[in-house]
């Protein structure tokens, strides 16, 4: 009789979307009723991994549709349209495409350390998923070292794309690879930093706790912490190897970087991964800034992951805009800005947290009123560390603008161009510069 | 020893370098024949410290399709269609040079509207051609495609002016010795009117998208710079001469196809880097359109094409014609012995002797930017190897 009574409350917890951990609640129950303890966390373990690979399959293939249709739109083109309705089945074919080429490996590669990192790559692709809330208790683990578990998962990817770089025997894989390396290194730190001042201000460790603090404090951090949010936007993007931070697999200088002898699937796991990384970086964005599943009482109305969802796709879409519009910066560019521009930036914000908590904690100052306060200070303490860091590290080319002038009768040599450019009046047009 | 030896011979020299735990040596990067940023197929051989670059050089030779001694071959008409595949993104302006050669070692002139005409042709293929070479120079920054894009959307209604007029989009095939091949179909005028009118707002979208960006000032400000007396003395020219301040414009300096009736200006660059070349494009792209309108408005009546012997045997002689293609000034040489055929035929392509400057203007910058610098240089693999 408990064995009907439990499926029947499972199966009314179908129709309870808004918070899909109650059907593994049902299921735990009702395994405990029966069964040992351990079988049911193996149960309910196993139907999270589950659940997680089976949205992030299906998911995949619409983004790859999505954000060639996004990119094909910027670039005044359709896009995917051939295969079935509207090419939303071209990612299919082209997977089923990738599946049946050939596997080609370079002759002096090495063999072994070639061949793991398609596979290797995918242990920090999946087990990131694992910390995303998507409800209140909607996540596989709540840790409460969530913040430590993504960085170090996300820490580790580096060492494959490495492996893969080295492997190959190629020099643009090399290059690419150890591009990888440098710039991984330098962007988690502000990475890092950014996440620090989370912490520090909302007082946990917990992703889940994260988002309760903005759900408490009726606040999402990115109007705290404006600069620290445009700075993990932008880290996140380096180390996804998205413009404007694509470096080490920059297309028109390094061909492919560290995955360029890759072919077949082995290529589409790489990809996978990269995209599927995308998404997950766009919901822990989404999560830290943007008050993850919580949007102002709307979650009490709206399935929790359907706004987290809807909260990534934005995110999403900021990526794909960014990918669509910018050039991609110099591999030093891309180290000077991170360290000279982007880790005093968060320093400084992690300090004004640290200052910041002080006040609200040891002097008992009323949130109500303090939180506006300090998000218009911390807004005007944004906008002046841009200005003030747009001035100091701007490289000295950049500071003077680049003219044009019109030549019209005076044409020859260099005493014509000597004519030219001692001419008084202003240069027809004129660009850039302080 | 063939290449992948040499190749992994001096990869197991990196490698030991790397684990023997001191010192480094440099390492040779093919960028081309087939690499993404190569335009066609050119090799550059560069020798990296890291991310400089210590030695750049030149492979090319890989498009080789014996133009000049084919043409020999030939009659002067004939070579005509050889010289849209020489520059095949200018075919215009080439079959402009080599019939300017061809009509002064025979003495002939060419009827006003056939002028006209070649103007308007030239001009047009200035446009797209600046439009091409743009959007592969952001490309080449690493722009995710959306600016070549949109470029070519331009220069696709230049080409569908020219398939209206002639049948090709690319090899065009249309000037003649003594006019152009077709008079100007009814429905010509009209689309270039069109085209006129909305070509300043496409630029106004372009400079709104491109010029005030800081990532692109970062990777092409004071990149491949090159001073005027360098490119002079490399005979550098057309826009990337232009970029380093020298107002020198054959179209100005000694005008063809009544070019002395149109009012244009020439733009200057200042500092010679990549990012002038880019601007000094872009400017030209006015000027042409300036010049256009210009031609619309007061296109000569009377016929196109003058009276010509299909199989022309000129005088024994020479002749040498140059035109500013859009790549710089591009010459042809003809050399006469009396018969059917050219004696000698002999093209001054502009891609190749301002590829020449490229070691000058890329070592000690980065890898990144000698790619950004070839790219600014606006290479027509067609036309370097002929």
């Amino acid at each position: 009789m408990m064995e009907i009574a439990g499926l029947s409350g499972i199966l009314g917890a179908w129709y309870d979307f808004r918070d899909l951990n109650n059907l593994q609640r049902l299921i735990t129950e009702w395994i405990a009723d029966w069964g040992p303890d351990w079988l049911a966390s193996i149960v309910t373990g196993l139907l999270g991994a589950l659940g997680i690979l089976g949205v992030i399959g299906p998911t995949l293939l619409v983004l790859i549709w999505v954000e060639r249709k996004v990119i094909a739109r910027f670039q005044q083109r359709y896009g995917p349209n051939r295969v079935g309705p509207k090419g939303l089945l071209q990612p299919v074919a082209d997977a089923v495409k990738l599946i049946l080429k050939e596997q080609l490996a370079p002759r002096a590669a090495d063999k072994l350390i070639f061949f793991l990192p398609p596979v290797l790559i995918f242990i920090p692709g999946i087990l990131i998923w694992g910390v995303l809330p998507f409800g209140p208790r909607m996540s596989v683990a709540d840790l409460n070292v969530g913040v430590l578990f993504l960085l170090a998962v996300s820490g580790t990817a580096v060492l494959v794309i490495f492996m893969a770089g080295w492997s190959s025997n190629n020099k643009y894989a090399l290059l690419g690879a150890m591009r990888a390396v440098a710039m991984s290194i330098s962007y988690e730190v502000p990475m890092v930093l950014a996440l620090l001042t989370l912490v520090v201000f909302s007082g946990t460790m917990s992703i889940n706790g994260i988002v309760e603090w903005q759900q408490q404090e009726d606040v999402i951090f990115i109007l705290l912490f404006p600069l620290t949010a445009l700075v993990f936007f932008f880290a996140a993007s380096a180390e996804l190897n998205r413009t404007p931070a694509d470096i080490s697999e920059a297309e028109s200088e390094i061909v492919a970087g560290y995955h360029t002898e890759y072919s077949g699937m082995r290529f589409g796991l790489f990809y996978a991964v990269e995209l599927g990384n995308t998404l997950v970086v766009s919901g822990f964005i989404a999560t830290f800034f943007l008050g993850g599943w919580w949007l102002w009482g709307l979650d009490e109305w709206v399935p929790s992951w359907i706004i987290l969802l809807a909260k990534t796709g934005a995110v999403y879409f900021l990526l794909i805009w960014t990918r669509g519009t910018l050039p991609r910066l110099r591999v030093d560019q891309l180290m000077s800005l991170c360290w000279k521009a982007l880790v005093p930036a968060t320093l400084l914000f992690v300090v004004v947290a640290f200052v910041e908590r002080t006040l609200l904690i040891s002097e008992g100052w009323d949130t109500t009123i303090a939180l506006p306060i300090m998000a218009v200070i911390n807004i005007g303490l944004s906008l002046g560390a841009i200005m003030l860091f747009a001035r100091v590290a701007r490289p000295a080319d950049l500071r003077r603008p680049a003219r044009i002038r019109m030549a019209g009768a005076e044409i020859g040599g260099l005493r014509a161009a000597r004519s030219v450019a001692a001419r008084s009046e202003e240069p027809q047009f004129q660009v850039g510069g302080d | 020893m063939t290449t992948s030896d040499d190749t992994r011979l001096a990869m197991q020299g990196t490698i030991e370098a790397l684990t023997s735990g001191g010192g480094s040596e440099p390492v040779v990067v093919n960028l081309g024949p087939q690499h993404p940023s190569t335009h066609g197929v050119f090799r550059l051989k560069v020798t990296l410290d890291g991310e400089i670059v210590q030695d750049a050089e030149m492979r090319i030779g890989y498009l080789h399709r014996s133009m000049e001694k084919l043409a020999e071959e030939r009659t002067y008409t004939q070579n005509i269609p050889f010289t849209d595949r020489i520059d095949y993104l200018a075919a215009m302006s080439n079959n402009l040079a080599y019939c300017l050669a061809a009509e002064e070692l025979l003495g002939i002139e060419v009827p006003a509207r056939a002028q006209a005409i070649r103007v308007m042709f030239a001009e047009l293929q200035r446009v797209a051609s600046h439009a091409m070479a743009n959007g592969t120079f952001i490309n080449d920054c690493g722009a995710w495609h959306t600016p070549l894009f949109h470029m070519f959307r331009d220069r696709e209604r230049v080409l569908d002016m020219f398939e209206m007029t002639c049948g090709a989009r690319l090899t065009t095939n249309y000037m003649r010795i003594g006019g152009v091949a077709f008079d100007l179909p009814d429905e010509l005028l009209p689309t270039l009117e069109r085209f006129l009118d909305d070509m300043p707002e496409n630029i106004a979208n372009y400079e709104a998208l491109l010029l005030e960006n800081e990532i692109l000032h970062a990777r092409a400000r004071g990149v491949g710079v090159i001073s005027p007396e360098m490119a002079i003395n490399s005979s550098l020219s057309g826009p990337v001469l232009r970029a380093t301040g020298v107002p020198w414009d054959l179209r100005k300096a000694s005008p063809y196809c009544g070019y002395e009736q149109y009012e244009f200006d020439v733009p200057v660059g200042e500092r010679g880097d990549c990012f002038d070349r880019f601007l000094v494009r872009m400017a030209e792209v006015k000027q042409s359109l300036h010049i256009l309108r210009q031609v619309v408005d007061a296109l000569p009546e009377g016929p196109y094409l003058a009276d010509v012997p299909l199989h022309a045997r000129p005088e024994p002689g020479e002749a040498y014609a140059r035109v500013e293609s859009p790549r710089g000034e591009l010459g042809f040489y003809l050399v006469s012995d009396g018969g059917p055929a050219p004696y000698r035929f002999h093209c001054r392509p502009p891609s190749l002797i301002n590829l020449s400057a490229l070691k000058e203007m890329s070592l000690g910058g980065t890898l990144a930017d000698a790619i950004v610098t070839l790219g600014s240089i606006d290479i027509v693999v067609g036309e370097i190897d002929r």
